[in-house]
């Protein structure tokens, strides 16, 4: 297995995360799972820089964001597959 | 196969008092604020010791200036301080301190500018401070068992690969070694907002879960509600943060707790600077999230050795207690190397497991508390910065 693209922690996750740096929109990316090695493919649809998040299902405003298997928030705006997810569609439920 | 550390020993210092050093500084600590000139005049003129300036110590009062006291006297009484000469403006509250922290046994005096001035203050000072180095350096480390280690962590400058790799090799570390029976202890009050159901779940006994809870609760009542202006989305997550692709704070606490691990649970929740009391294992403490007044508070509880993961790359040190860097950020690694002691970016890579990255902290560590000095040792890094609960009189 070549070195990931994209790191997701758990399978019930919606987002995961780039770990590699000048990733660009059209990118055919290798996605592991952590939480057991298992891998997957999915397009990036946009330039996202290293660290961000990647929706890995279709986000629409109002949905939950999953990440560690938890709730990490709210969704304040769309994202389609392979779309940068921040806070520019994204926000805590806490405040 | 994982190493096995049961027999693994690290050259140190035993104290007077049975706990176990890894530095052997002599401190000139000052009481109060004004006090600071003094204290470096006697640390420029003794080579081998080391002034700790800091901002406050005066018109303090209630639980404040117990915060105060109990800093200080632990800044002290850690056991990578040798011996120490307290300097302060007025003779009581230098003895308040100076007897705190002659409780551990090492030699420690105490000197009073008011009615002498800082000429004779520094030189009477510098006479003790000469001889305490003489003695100090006469010292010799023996071997320690590794479970004699008080290890702290807290990271900064999260970013989410902090959550993947650097606070994740922290948990494992503390997963092989506090069944080993070492001191370990994690914090940060604020950044445990939104995964505080999870903290409160890790708790050993139903005590230290409520321990736990009515610390996080008091927080959230007299700091958040008070203080805030429209949400605390300006400052947590920080702007650092959210650079680095951290995007709520249930993100980020959600990756703070990767530290401690899989299994290790709390035995106890205390506050800042406290001492634990409950024998070895791992301690949950109120703390800033800010780095040098969280690493400070954590000193002062008597860690020797604190475990530091970065993503964008925090730089903090420490007087006295030497921070050790991991972070799994490439972009950080390719950046600011300098400040890192931890390469775990293998992990983002798939080349390494945490259980190797865990290791490799682990080995780390010996060698650290050894005597290998850590980037922020090396670059100069000794941000003391105190808590202040409320402002002075």
């Amino acid at each position: 297995m070549g070195k990931p693209h994209l790191l997701k922690h758990d399978h019930e996750d919606n987002v995961g995360v780039v770990v590699v740096e000048g990733l660009t929109a059209g990118t055919e990316m290798l996605c592991v799972v952590t939480a057991d090695n298992s891998d997957f493919t999915v397009t990036a649809t946009m330039d996202i820089p290293i660290g961000h998040k990647v929706a890995l299902s279709p986000l629409a405003a109002g949905d939950t964001v999953m990440k560690y298997g938890e709730d990490i928030g709210r969704m304040t705006g769309d994202a389609a597959v392979g779309e940068h997810v921040h806070i520019h569609n994204c926000k805590t439920k806490r405040w | 196969m994982a190493l096995d550390f049961s027999n693994t020993t690290v050259n140190a210092w035993r104290r007077e008092n049975g706990r176990v050093g890894v530095r052997n500084h002599v401190v000139i600590l000052p009481v109060d604020d004004i006090s600071n000139a003094a204290c470096e005049a006697v640390a420029n003129n003794v080579k081998g010791t080391m002034a700790i300036p800091h901002a406050y110590g005066r018109l303090q009062f209630g639980e404040d200036l117990d915060l105060h006291f109990r800093t200080m006297i632990g800044t002290g009484a850690n056991p990578n301080v040798a011996a120490v000469v307290v300097i302060g403006i007025e003779p009581e509250w230098t003895q308040i301190i100076v007897d705190g922290i002659a409780a551990t046994g090492k030699p420690v005096t105490g000197f009073s500018i008011e009615q002498k001035g800082d000429f004779e203050t520094i030189r009477l000072a510098s006479w003790k401070a000469k001889e305490y180095v003489h003695w100090a350096t006469e010292l010799q480390k023996e071997p320690c068992p590794v479970s004699d280690l008080w290890i702290s962590t807290k990271c900064g400058e999260s970013d989410t690969t902090t959550g993947l790799s650097s606070c994740p090799t922290v948990g494992n570390m503390y997963d092989k070694l506090l069944p080993e029976g070492i001191y370990g202890c994690f914090g940060e009050t604020s950044e445990i907002t939104g995964a505080e159901h999870i903290c409160k779940q890790r708790a050993a006994t139903p005590e230290a879960a409520d321990a736990f809870m009515k610390i996080f609760q008091d927080y959230q009542d007299e700091v958040i509600e008070a203080y805030k202006t429209s949400d605390l989305s300006d400052s947590q997550p920080t702007k650092g943060n959210i650079l680095g692709g951290l995007t709520t704070i249930e993100e980020k606490a959600l990756g703070n707790l990767e530290k401690i691990g899989r299994k290790s649970t709390y035995i106890d929740a205390v506050g800042p600077a406290v001492a634990p009391e409950k024998g070895p294992g791992l301690y949950y403490m109120d703390t800033s999230s800010a780095a040098a007044e969280c690493v400070t508070l954590m000193a002062a509880a008597g860690y020797v050795i604190h475990t530091f993961p970065t993503g964008q790359g925090n730089v903090v040190g420490n007087p006295i207690v030497p921070v050790i860097k991991i972070s799994g950020n490439p972009r950080t690694l390719r950046t600011m190397a300098e400040h890192i002691d931890v390469d775990v970016t293998g992990v983002l890579t798939r080349e390494q497991t945490i259980d190797q990255a865990g290791d490799a902290l682990i080995e780390m560590i010996v060698r650290t508390a050894n005597g290998r000095n850590t980037s922020a040792e090396a670059l100069g890094h000794r941000e003391f910065s105190l808590t202040k609960l409320y402002r002075s009189a």
